[in-house]
């Protein structure tokens, strides 16, 4: 994590001088389609700037335009309104062989006529660089997808990994601006994945080249990226750097899909010291401490599992506190995640770390008590 | 059992292929030397000087048919490509509703089409009277019994037989292919020419190899729409065999054909080897 962040203060603007460009800029980008006589929003308005050197992915479940945005980025459909900007400069309208973008292809899209040497230096030859050039750089980048001597192969001739590899260096080869990647590791097993995401990170790091990144696996998201931009139904909810996105999420959507999330909502019954207070059951309370909210407001409240403590006993004042009654005890090795029933029907999971010893703080049907800290409850709208 | 199952499994095509291929062309290989006459009946006398005899005989129609044939397969794939890219391209839904009208004149016969084609371009036809009659063509002009004739009824009759292999190719190329030709800075132009076209030739291989052969062995057009000086092999053959009962030479003829077919196709797969084109292609 720590890593992740000097990685987007490294992008951050200098502390002088204008600020600098950004690789890309949407500006109310909507993309719309006649399917069946009807017209179907596939992007509903997103604007959003992603900063030279960012690893920027676009997060979505299937079918929320995550696609259609990048492909859009590319040139392959012309927005029905907005603006797409590459490096300052208006592409709206500029076909994709004429944008300094590259892609990888979710399915790869080789050229199965094609060797893997002669895939490679396509887009060098189009672009008229000399024979010489050509040789070299394709020669550097297949040593740094770990290519070298395989040359001669056609795509058909590779594992999936390897034509994966064969993919970006066939666009990294050309420099481009920024490299657009849509699911490029979905089609590869859960081993060859990880391994794939690390060697990414690596090339990104080794270029520097912006990378945009589409994905619906939100672990991945999480691991490799500067920025995310969280998009659902056409729109994105949030967009932030991956800690601020799951700790903090912006929505309720996106805490629901980020890792496992509790929502709680009620009622603000005072205002204590900055902290918002809910009412809940008899006894119960949730402070929260962001946001100007005003007794009587409807809110509701995100806090992630392993943000909460389970208890016997009563919990200090200045702590959340709830009472429940534990539905289920799963023990997953690392932790333990209980399932606990509020008063009001919800249910709360809490992960507990099995730290010291294995045994499980509350069995099954065991009355407890749910703490946690003011800064843990994420206010997300009413 | 297990060892003899893909012996059993090429039982019925062998057969097939035994009973109607094979022995056929033995029987007309023993026919071609033979000597005699039908009153009085053929002898088998190993006759091989026959072969210099039907070739020196009919060298002229035998060109005349591989020129014939040439010129009406290309012809047929300059028609046949755009079509068939239009129809895998841009038919959208429509695609079979396309391809079964590329396939509408099969369901007449084969020679019904040819004698209509006799009608439409009649000296005084549904075509050249009107351009007749509006003077922009001379009155003694005609297309009948001319070598434009019969290759554009060759080409009319085994055009589907063109448009179809190239369609089945280009319906294959991956529509993604051709867009990361254009991410990688290839014009339109050049992401038809170095990937469309390319990942394509194999149908139009397949194409020439469908036209090519029945078309220079065709004698129904030459019959119908050409004249006495547009006479192919297919004719002589025909005549040969069923007019003057000479066996022997239309047997000679036709083993002269198969293997001067068999020859020039091996030639092209040689010269067109898929492999080299790709390779030359991919540049
Ligand atoms: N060419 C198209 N015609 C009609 N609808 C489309 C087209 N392309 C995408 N869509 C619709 O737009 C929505 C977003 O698609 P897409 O961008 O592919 O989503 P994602 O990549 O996030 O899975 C989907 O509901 C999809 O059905
Ligand atoms: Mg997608």
């Amino acid at each position: 994590m720590t890593e992740t962040q000097a990685d987007v203060e490294a992008v951050a603007p200098a502390a002088s001088g204008p600020p600098p460009v950004p690789a890309i800029e949407l500006d109310g980008v909507v993309k719309e389609y006649l399917a069946h006589g009807e017209v179907v929003q596939a992007v509903k308005g997103v604007t959003l700037t992603i900063a030279e050197g960012e690893f920027f992915s676009l997060l979505g479940p299937s079918g929320c335009g995550k696609t259609t945005t990048m492909r859009m980025i590319a040139g392959f459909e012309d927005p029905s309104r907005g603006t797409v900007r590459l490096h300052g400069q208006d592409v709206t309208d500029v076909p994709p062989n004429k944008r300094d973008v590259n892609m990888v292809f979710q399915s790869y899209a080789l050229f199965p006529h094609m060797n893997v040497w002669e895939n490679v230096a396509f887009g060098l030859r189009r672009k008229k660089v000399p024979d010489a050039e050509i040789r070299r750089r394709v020669g550097e980048m297949l040593e740094i997808v770990d290519l070298g001597g395989r040359e001669k192969r056609r795509p058909r001739e590779m594992s999936g990994g390897q034509q994966q590899r064969v993919a970006l260096a066939r666009a990294l080869v050309n420099r481009p601006r920024a490299l657009l990647l849509d699911e490029p590791l979905g089609a590869l097993d859960l081993k060859l994945r990880q391994a794939m995401q690390i060697e990414l990170k690596r090339i990104q790091r080794e270029v520097g080249i912006t990378f945009v990144y589409v994905t619906h696996d939100q672990s991945e998201a999480l691991t490799m990226s500067d920025r995310i931009a969280v998009m659902n139904d056409g729109l994105v909810e949030q967009l932030a750097s991956p800690r601020e996105i799951y700790e903090r999420p912006a929505t309720a959507f996106v805490a629901g899909f980020i890792g496992t999330s509790n929502l709680i909502s009620g009622t603000v019954d005072r205002v204590e010291d900055g902290c918002a207070v809910l009412r809940l059951g008899d006894d119960g309370r949730v402070l929260a401490e962001e946001g100007a909210h005003r007794a009587g407001d409807a809110i509701a409240v995100t806090v992630r599992p392993e943000k909460v403590m389970i208890s016997t006993d009563e919990p200090a004042a200045g702590l959340s506190a709830v009472r429940g009654t534990v539905a289920e005890v799963v023990y997953l090795g690392l932790y333990n995640s209980y399932a606990v029933r509020l008063p009001g029907g919800t249910e709360v999971t809490v992960f507990q770390q099995n730290a010291l010893d294995s045994t499980s703080t509350a069995e099954r049907g065991d009355a407890v008590w749910l703490s946690w800290r003011p800064q843990h409850s994420y206010v997300i709208g009413s | 059992m297990k060892r003899f199952a893909p012996y059993l499994l090429i039982l019925p095509g062998g057969l097939w292929l035994a009973i109607f291929l094979v022995v056929p062309m033995v029987f007309m290989a023993s026919v071609s030397t033979q000597e005699g006459d039908v009153v009085n009946g053929f002898v088998q006398t190993f006759n091989l000087s026959i072969y210099g005899d039907v070739l020196s005989q009919y060298g002229t129609q035998f060109l005349r048919s591989a020129g014939y044939g040439l010129v009406a397969t290309v012809v047929s794939i300059v028609l046949a490509y755009p079509m068939a890219y239009w129809i895998a391209f841009r038919g959208g839904s429509r695609k079979s509703t396309y391809l079964l009208l590329v396939l509408l004149p099969f369901f007449v016969s084969f020679v019904l089409r040819t004698v209509s084609w006799k009608f439409l371009l009649a000296d005084n036809g549904l075509l050249l009277s009107p351009l007749k009659s509006l003077g922009l063509v001379p009155a003694d002009f005609h297309v009948l019994q001319t070598t434009v004739a019969v290759i554009g009824g060759l080409v009319y009759n085994y055009l589907p037989f063109m448009i179809l292999p190239i369609y089945v190719a280009l319906e294959r190329v991956d529509p993604r292919v051709v867009e990361a030709a254009q991410d990688l800075y290839a014009a339109r132009r050049q992401a038809f020419t170095k990937v469309v076209l390319p990942l394509s030739l194999p149908g139009v291989f397949a194409g020439v190899l469908m036209t090519f052969v029945p078309m220079t062995a065709d004698y129904v057009n030459a019959e119908i729409l050409g004249g006495p000086a547009n006479t192919m092999i297919g004719n002589i053959i025909q005549s040969r065999f069923l007019v003057n009962n000479d066996y022997p030479s239309a047997a000679a003829l036709s083993f002269a054909l198969m293997a001067a077919m068999l020859i020039g196709i091996f030639a092209y797969a040689r010269a067109l080897g898929t492999e080299n084109v790709l390779e030359a292609a991919a540049r």
